[in-house]
């Protein structure tokens, strides 16, 4: 059987959250057929093509499908379903969405976010918000997963002698029910937080949009990316796909700095994995320190800009 | 057009109290969820929270709380009731149900109900899974708006806004449709005491699955559940200069230093 990625790309090129997707998939085993939904996308699908370990493209190239609705992709992807034993999409917003609603299509269950494949049909998953771990056992004969990107690689870029083969759908597109009213982009030129090397993050005691600068400033002489707990998201200092936690994103750089953060379960839940943690905070029994590699207690709107002055 | 008055069909799952930290059974079957504060999933209190706000502006007159779960459930029920649902309905199940099979018996009593509109959870914060209300959507065949910050509902049709990568994504569609809601949608209310005491009179019907002639599916097994790997608690510096020079010394990353720069 055939495993399939359901990519994320921005019409140009592919997302990384699909190349990891894709490394995931490599240890499937089995043939990777990569599923292009987009428009404009035939120089895309051509670069895709390249990818080593990429053995077929299927491209959907539609006028409205620029900015693709679940509810437009989940009938065409189920209705493949009798060639493939995998379905696998990134845990991203749009996998997070589109998935399910595959799986439903398809009569089975999804499993969400999964961190280690054990065998083509064992799967490790994170479970109350990281504190505790399941391994679960599919016996669909269709499995759609979702994989928790911070937890897998990408494989190695080497270009294939021989691409892979392109395979452009003729498919009517149906009558859409949802209309794209309008769509407020954070832009940024700091690195994206998933997959950034260094993170920054803000809490609650960073106390205001402006005071938020001494992050920025920290995280661009470190070039990091800037994070945030649900706290200062919610009190309207940072935008909310910056929040990092069980239910914003989950991040595992080599270092991420924790600052004005308590540390509350929902918040480890998303960092827990960075390879060096380091902890500011002015309370010395913050639960955040409990699972930082460096502790610092300390007033943050002293020591961040000594950091940043160190620099 | 004249404005219909809608119904509102809640879905609220019992959950572990988002306070308490989770324990392993020792014999890693499960977690230990034995004497364990339990409350409302807190995604599903926003959802309630919603529906009773479009039921105070007019836009919605009924609102069916749905559970399933065992009997216990129907605390979390009755909390709805007491924050201002109308009805509330029980789906006996004593074993753990797959989000698949919850969106199949929401879309059986949709048979029943014809709502408009769909509130679920995001995501219920004990199995974590963030399926359910896009599963109910394929089913039903009809538009979800999932992670939704903002709702509009007029003309038999919802504006949302929703929490996505990048930012935020609003979208239009039709009714009936499926919502899943994000923290940032509202802030839920407490109840008043007097009432839960209402919340008591209010209807309550209990179903079974064979009511509903639901057998539930089994593609997804539990083998075993594991702690993770605790994380040591590490040093505790004295300074922002031991901090830097910690940092410079044990990562592989490149930290620039002032002085080099200049
Ligand atoms: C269903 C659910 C999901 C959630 N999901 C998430 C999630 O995804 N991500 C998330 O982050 N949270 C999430 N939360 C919220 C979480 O429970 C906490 O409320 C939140 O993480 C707290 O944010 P905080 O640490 O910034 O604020 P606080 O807990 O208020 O901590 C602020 C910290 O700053 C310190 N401090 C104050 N002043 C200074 C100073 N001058 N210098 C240094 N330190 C100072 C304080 O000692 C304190 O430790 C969720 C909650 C629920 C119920
Ligand atoms: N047993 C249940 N009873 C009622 N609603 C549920 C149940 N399980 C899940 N839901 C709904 O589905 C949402 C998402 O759950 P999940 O897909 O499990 O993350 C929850 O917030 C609830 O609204």
């Amino acid at each position: 059987m055939k495993t399939l990625i359901i990519a994320e790309h921005n019409q140009h090129a592919l997302k990384a959250e699909t190349l990891v997707t894709l490394g995931a998939a490599q240890q499937l085993g089995q043939p990777i057929d990569l599923f292009i939904a987009g428009h404009d996308i035939a120089q895309l699908g051509q670069d895709a093509s390249s990818i080593s370990g990429i053995d077929r493209v299927l491209t959907w190239d539609n006028e409205a499908l620029t900015l693709p609705f679940s509810e437009t992709l989940a009938p065409v992807i189920a209705s493949l379903r009798s060639q493939y034993s995998h379905i696998l999409l990134a845990t991203s917003s749009f996998g997070k969405d589109l998935a399910p609603r595959i799986a439903a299509l398809c009569n089975v269950n999804a499993v969400s976010d999964v961190i280690e494949i054990i065998s083509p049909n064992q799967y490790k998953r994170p479970i109350y918000a990281g504190n505790a771990i399941a391994t679960v056992k599919n016996n669909a004969t269709c499995q759609v997963l979702t994989i928790r990107t911070s937890a897998f690689t990408s494989p190695n870029h080497n270009p294939t002698a021989s691409p892979a083969q392109i395979q452009a759908l003729s498919i009517e597109l149906p009558m859409p029910s949802v209309n794209f009213v309008k769509q407020t982009l954070s832009e940024s030129n700091r690195p994206e937080l998933s997959g950034a090397d260094i993170i920054v993050s803000g809490g609650r005691a960073i106390g205001s949009e402006s005071n938020f600068s001494i992050i920025y400033d920290l995280a661009d002489k470190l070039g990091a990316a800037v994070g945030a707990s649900r706290a200062a998201v919610d009190a309207g200092y940072i935008a909310n796909d910056l929040q990092v936690g069980q239910t914003g994103k989950v991040v595992a750089p080599s270092v991420y700095i924790a600052i004005g953060i308590s540390g509350a379960i929902q918040h480890l839940a998303g960092m827990k994995d960075s390879k060096v943690i380091v902890a500011i905070n002015n309370d010395p029994d913050a639960p955040i320190f409990s699972v930082a590699d460096y502790g610092l207690v300390a007033d943050l709107f002293e020591a961040v800009p000594a950091m940043t002055a160190d620099l | 057009m004249t404005n219909q008055p809608l119904k509102a069909i809640v879905a609220v799952k019992r959950v572990i109290d988002y306070n308490v930290k989770v324990r392993v059974k020792a014999d890693r079957s499960d977690v230990d969820l034995s004497n364990t504060k339990m409350s409302m999933n807190p995604f599903c209190e926003i959802a309630v929270e919603e529906a009773v706000r479009l039921k105070e502006a007019g836009i919605v007159d009924d609102i069916l709380v749905v559970s399933i779960g065992p009997k216990s459930c129907q605390e979390q029920i009755r909390s709805a009731l007491a924050l201002g649902a109308d009805r509330g309905l029980q789906v006996e199940c004593n074993t753990p149900v797959s989000p698949l099979d919850v969106a199949r018996i929401l879309q059986n009593i949709q048979q029943e109900e014809n709502a408009d509109i769909f509130l679920l959870g995001k995501q219920s914060i004990d199995a974590d899974n963030n399926q359910t209300g896009q599963m109910l959507a394929a089913l039903l065949d009809c538009p979800q708006a999932t992670c939704a910050s903002h709702v509009q509902i007029e003309n038999k049709k919802a504006v949302i806004t929703r929490e996505v990568d990048g930012g935020l994504l609003t979208v239009e569609m039709p009714l009936p449709a499926v919502i899943t809601t994000d923290l940032r949608l509202n802030e839920p209310r407490f109840a008043a005491l007097p009432k839960i005491m209402q919340a008591k009179r209010k209807p309550l019907v209990v179903k079974t699955l064979s009511d509903l002639a639901i057998e539930l599916t089994n593609d997804i097994e539990l083998i075993s559940v594991d702690t993770p790997i605790q994380r040591q608690a590490g040093t505790m510096l004295k300074s922002v200069d031991e901090l830097m020079l910690a940092l410079r010394s044990s990562t592989q990353i490149q930290m620039p230093k002032h002085d080099e720069e200049a």
